[in-house]
């Protein structure tokens, strides 16, 4: 019998915050290019007055399509913001569609 | 190993220029891009288009792939097929930031492993000195979230070998699954990225959840819809049904007077959480054939005797 290790994890969700260095970590990114995507209004911190900033779960993911869309189709970060928008507007209505 | 056609993937002739060619990659990349695309096969295309612009858009690789080509005209196979396995872990960066690791075996054939654009150890990632985390998908099937289950995880990650090539390392993972998480939600798995270069710190590993398609569950964040086949008779006369669920089987109670379109809520059987998700029953009336003579008596019965008009709204 091998000995199996069986490792937990936790689920970024709502609840979870994450902080700057996370997202930044997270994305392979420099923090500075982080904090360009919060110019940008990508992603919020919870509370602006509160430092150091912490994020909610869901920027995760906003990040890292924002990077990948960023590398793969050499949009710049406006364009990004823009396309999330809409990505997330398209679901959205698919959403919709799928309970009618 | 299959010869692959660059320029047919990308869609152009031999002698396009390299204007022609961002074009065509750009226009494809939009179309396939994981994150835009809904079609099924899109991060397929889309890791084979990055792989031809890869080749195409530098000179020498260009070059050298196209004297390649005329000499292998000729039919010969390549033997195996690509390997695009999925589970691939991948650092940071894009679709296409897999690096050469993430290439077809014919790529790494011509161009050797460490040539990838912006993979994961490109100048950010190899001489940072964080950690770095990793990300990959990881499928599980809708029961899964509702009891935590183990999961056994195959992971490989490309990695810099002795010799300077990259390489993929394959490793299986034993993860428990977290009750209650959701399609499109991460788990992280601290410690389980790749190593910082001084070796001190270990970066995270995250997981991306997707369900595996159910035959008869719709999932909609922690709700489930199903649509659940009835005979004319529980609907009218009311019934109490075994009906399987990702928690278990239940016992469902048909109200009398229900009809096809009838929704019923399960409260709380949905995904587990704070709160739970429901189950949303919708009921289809299924009418039995006149396949005999007791049933088309039956249904003869019913004509004489009723007064239903199915179309009453319609004035008819």
């Amino acid at each position: 019998m091998t000995e199996q290790t069986v490792y937990s994890g936790i689920i970024v969700d709502d609840n979870t915050e994450l902080t700057l260095v996370q997202l930044s970590q997270a994305t392979g990114q420099p923090a500075e290019w982080v904090l360009e995507l919060v110019e940008e209004g990508i992603i919020e911190p919870i509370c602006r007055d509160s430092v150091p900033w912490s994020f909610h779960g869901w920027s995760l993911r906003r990040v890292r399509i924002a990077r990948r869309l960023e590398m793969d189709l050499g949009v710049n970060l406006a364009g990004a913001a823009l396309a999330l928008e809409l990505l997330e507007e398209v679901e959205d209505m698919r959403r919709r569609m799928r309970q009618m | 190993m299959e010869y692959k056609d660059y320029y047919k993937i990308m869609g152009l002739k031999r002698e396009a220029t390299q204007d022609e060619l961002k074009q065509a990659y750009r226009k494809l990349a939009r179309k396939y891009h994981p994150d835009v695309s809904k079609e099924s096969d899109a991060e397929v295309k889309f890791k084979e288009v990055g792989e031809a612009y890869e080749v195409l858009k530098d000179p020498e690789k260009r070059a050298a792939y196209d004297r390649l080509g005329a000499n292998w005209k000729a039919g010969q196979d390549f033997q195996s097929p690509p390997n695009w396995d999925s589970g691939f872990e991948f650092s940071g960066g894009g679709y296409t930031g897999t690096g050469a690791g993430g290439f077809s075996d014919f790529f790494e054939s011509l161009f050797g492993g460490g040539s990838g654009r912006g993979g994961p150890f490109n100048s950010n990632s190899h001489f940072n000195a964080r950690a770095q985390d990793h990300h990959s998908k990881v499928e599980i099937d809708l029961a899964d979230t509702y009891h935590g289950q183990k999961k056994s995880i195959r992971l490989q990650s490309p990695e810099y070998g002795e010799d300077g090539h990259v390489r993929l390392r394959q490793r299986t993972l034993n993860v428990k699954i977290p009750i209650g998480v959701q399609e499109g939600q991460q788990i992280r798995l601290v410690g389980q990225g790749a190593p910082s270069p001084d070796g001190k710190t270990k970066g995270d590993l995250y997981l991306e959840v997707c369900f595996k398609p159910h035959p008869f569950y719709r999932v909609e964040g922690r709700n489930l819809s199903m649509s659940l086949p009835v005979s004319p008779w529980e609907a009218a006369l009311g019934a109490t049904i075994k009906m399987p669920t990702p928690g278990g089987m239940i016992e469902l109670k048909i109200p009398a007077h229900s009809n096809s379109g009838t929704t019923l809520r399960l409260k709380g059987r949905g995904i587990p959480g704070e709160p739970a998700g429901d189950i949303y029953v919708t009921l289809s009336v299924m009418v039995p054939n006149a396949e005999n003579e007791q049933m088309q008596s039956l249904y003869e019965e019913m004509a004489r005797n009723t007064t239903f008009n199915p179309r009453a709204k319609m004035g008819v």
